[in-house]
């Protein structure tokens, strides 16, 4: 579990980085706190005219909230600063210097930044879900937990694993953060269940960009709405696409020319 | 007069060229001015569809015609400002501007305007595309088109000064991100972004007739789609008159006692 340790070391890193600044956690705390508060009253205000959003009930939403603050957090928290540290190192340079170490490069990229203040969202996440399971109740026991634990688990790695590998096309394109930008901005569809969008947009989003089992298919988990098959569907598109990021990963690095030669 | 014509033409000339240069950054915003009206389209549509009928008097194809317009207009009248103030100030790149011979807010506005006339095919052309594929129900008369310019025309300037004035508490704090999105909740609920106004319970409707974003964004789409009587439409040139004067005194006077606070960092 060398990922674990190393995680553990940058995030105390980290966390030492930033505790110069206390003041910093509650404005941190105030901007995310605004953020749910904004997703939750636009819920409020959808379901004060329906009792189902495309057969989503009130209480899934509020689970599918936490699902995405908790994934979005988690992707701000190590994934995104991580991955935008690469194209920057790729463009200057300065990846040789991590590229001697005696540890797999793409291990050391995946978590050498960390974005602390991002462990507020993760932390809300996990409240809004909470309080959410507290609501659906009995309908959510130890097959629907661990179903969405598989599901969350499969989403986070297609997550990262498209994020690299976009990441990695700044072997060959440089100037790549843009692209970075736009995935985050998409990422903000996935604050509705992609059921709801039409075919065309429902592919992008589960294909293109993969909001849709990061955010959808954990959350139709704890609605007890998942079936067997899009499980399966999730945790098999994780493994193929973990494995292609290696690759083109793995490709990427030897196309890597260093900036001084 | 005349200085600031040619001062407009000329800014919107490099502004233009600077941004074809950037264009990376241009086609960000675009699609987070067309995604979201997009998201809120479906939301709604499938809403209405779900309680078989019409939500304060949309039915699914009139939100799509209200969300297809709203996107042109939220294009017309949306600003980055308040981005831009929190980097000059932080920076210390204010400092150049301040010694130009004419008010700021100028060269905003120019290079705002700029911006949109690149991203205005763009839009037209995601507008034309949404029309397509969600078949709204349009029915739009010449008056109320002729009507719609000047209004879209007062909605750009009301939003520009009061978004120019917010952004201005950049001078007193480093920390704006939370006042920018307050000020962001603000404008996605009261402007008719999150849902149309009619929609809204009836107390929130209240405040946004005082406050100003319903007249920058909602209004130009109601008055449009022909939602409006001719006394609400008189009612909205009216508060977007009075709106643009407060405005425009209230900016003078923040910009006055802001500025003095500038310590120009990193100068």
């Amino acid at each position: 579990m060398r990922l674990l340790r190393l995680l553990w070391v940058f995030l105390r890193v980290g966390v030492m980085g930033e505790a110069a600044y206390p003041a910093n956690f509650l404005a941190h705390l105030l901007d995310s706190a605004l953020e749910l508060g904004t997703a939750l009253a636009g819920l409020a205000l959808i379901f004060a005219h329906t009792a189902t959003l495309g057969g989503w009930r009130s209480d899934e939403l509020v689970a599918l909230v936490g699902v995405y603050f908790l994934v979005g957090g988690v992707i701000g928290l190590v994934i995104q600063p991580g991955m935008e540290q690469l194209t920057e190192s790729v463009r200057d340079g300065t990846l040789d210097f991590t590229l001697t170490k005696p540890e797999d490069a793409q291990l050391l990229v995946s978590v050498w930044r960390v974005e602390i203040w991002k462990m507020i969202d993760v932390g809300l996440g996990f409240v809004v879900l909470a309080i959410s399971l507290t609501r659906l109740g009995e309908r959510v026991g130890i097959p629907q937990a661990a179903a969405f634990a598989a599901a969350l688990i499969a989403g986070g790695v297609i997550v990262y694993s498209f994020w690299l590998i976009l990441a990695t096309t700044a072997f060959w394109l440089v100037r790549v953060e843009n692209i970075l930008v736009i995935f985050q901005s998409v990422y903000e569809a996935g604050r509705w269940p992609v059921s709801i969008y039409p075919g065309w947009l429902r592919f992008a989003l589960t294909f293109l960009v993969p909001v849709a089992f990061a955010i959808t298919v954990p959350a139709q988990a704890l609605a007890g709405r998942l079936t067997w098959g899009v499980l399966l569907g999730a945790a098999g598109f994780a493994a193929v696409l973990f494995v292609a990021a290696r690759v083109f990963w793995r490709t990427g690095i030897r196309h890597y020319s260093s900036a001084s030669s | 007069m005349r200085g600031l014509a040619d001062l407009y033409l000329q800014q919107l000339k490099t502004g233009v060229a600077s941004m074809l240069q950037y264009r990376a950054t241009l086609l960000i915003w675009l699609i987070g001015n067309i995604l979201e009206p997009l998201i809120y389209l479906v939301v709604w549509s499938t809403v209405s569809r779900s309680i078989g009928g019409s939500v304060g008097g949309y039915g699914a194809r009139d939100f799509a015609a209200y969300y297809i317009v709203l996107m042109l207009v939220n294009q017309v009248s949306f600003t980055w400002v308040m981005y831009e103030f929190d980097y000059r100030i932080r920076e210390g790149a204010f400092s150049a501007v301040l010694l130009h011979p004419v008010h700021p807010i100028h060269a905003d506005i120019a290079e705002n305007l700029s911006s949109k006339v690149v991203s205005l095919p763009f839009i037209v052309a995601a507008a034309a595309g949404l029309t397509a594929v969600f078949h709204p129900a349009f029915k739009l008369t010449l008056g109320m088109v002729a009507a719609f310019v000047p209004a879209l025309a007062l909605a750009f300037l009301v939003r520009f000064l009061v978004d120019w004035t917010v952004a201005l508490a950049a001078f007193w704090t480093t920390r704006v991100t939370a006042i920018n999105q307050i000020h962001f909740m603000a404008v996605l609920f009261f402007s008719g972004q999150i849902a149309p106004l009619t929609v809204l319970p009836r107390p929130l409707q209240v405040v946004a007739t005082v406050l100003p974003f319903r007249w920058t964004v909602g209004f130009p789409v109601e008055l449009v789609l022909g939602r409006l009587t001719r006394a609400q439409v008189l009612t909205g040139f009216a508060a977007q008159g009075a709106w643009l004067l407060a405005a425009a005194l209230l900016l003078k006077f923040a910009w006055r006692v802001s500025v003095k606070k500038y310590s120009a960092v990193g100068a």
